[in-house]
């Protein structure tokens, strides 16, 4: 398996799906392959920091808006 | 007022519960709508027909269901069918930000592990916004399914149903959008690439 193929199997991987086989062959090459231990850990990074950039930004409810919901729903 | 008692009387089409249910997830939902959007106003628009379709299709809300998660789903379809009423933006090319490989298969660039910035508490919120900065470079149908797969954690096959589009390009579109936000993010970690 190269680099490349590596790279094409990363969300299969993360996400647990590979299958025996190939996932075999996918630890194969990372157990020999520094950078693509590298760049998976990126990868994994990315994911986490995408999470805890969500999280922390709640707005204030405007409560105009839930007057205005309120009111529709009057109608 | 517990999830419960919201149920009961959210089923029952009870104005006050209605109004609590509105208070309690409002704005949790508002900041859901705000990210898929990127737009106060629009995001405002989304959350109130959401919680009208809420209201009008209570009866089909399932009891095992949490109300929360019914509410999100809801907010979601409503923002996403507002980016696609929006006039189409051209898409910029996204393979500018994906690695690059050797004729032999081999990786073009050399990957180290990225670091922690030192002082943790100001980094973490300056991290926050360069990850939001740098989300809302990629191009919009990768964005969106980068948002609703790792952000708001709909399945592949929820996305792929809000998205109007099958599971297994959602997954592609997802991976290459990763592959993509690394690559935009890599300049911000210290030893991002030797």
């Amino acid at each position: 398996m190269t680099c490349r193929e590596v790279s094409g199997f990363l969300h299969d991987y993360v996400a647990g799906e590979l299958e025996p086989d190939v996932l075999a062959e996918f630890n194969r090459h990372l157990d020999g392959c520094a950078n693509c231990r590298a760049f998976l850990g990126q990868y994994r990074d990315t994911i986490a920091l995408g999470r805890e950039a969500a999280a922390g930004t709640m707005p204030d409810l405007p409560d105009d808006l839930v007057k205005a919901v309120l009111a529709t729903l009057k109608k | 007022m517990d999830e419960a008692a919201l149920a009961t009387g959210l089923r029952a089409g009870d104005e006050q519960t209605f109004e609590a249910l509105i208070r309690t997830h409002g704005s949790r939902l508002l900041a859901v709508a705000r990210r898929i959007l990127g737009n106060d106003e629009e995001a405002r628009e989304a959350v109130h027909e959401a919680f009208i379709s809420a209201f009008r299709a209570r009866e089909q809300f399932q009891a095992q269901s949490r109300v929360s998660t019914w509410l999100h789903r809801i907010v979601v379809n409503a923002a996403l069918q507002k980016l696609r009423v929006r006039k189409r933006r051209a898409e910029d090319a996204i393979d500018d930000l994906l690695p690059r490989f050797l004729p032999n298969g081999d990786h073009v660039e050399r990957f180290v592990a990225w670091t922690e910035p030192a002082d943790e508490t100001v980094a973490r919120h300056e991290i926050a916004e360069v990850v939001r900065r740098a989300i809302d470079q990629l191009p919009e149908s990768y964005r969106t399914v980068l948002l609703l797969r790792d952000i708001e954690g709909l399945s592949t096959e929820e996305s792929a149903n809000a998205l109007q589009t099958t599971a297994n390009a959602v997954k592609i579109r997802l991976h290459r959008a990763r592959m993509a936000l690394r690559t935009l993010l890599a300049p911000h970690f210290q030893g991002a690439n030797a």
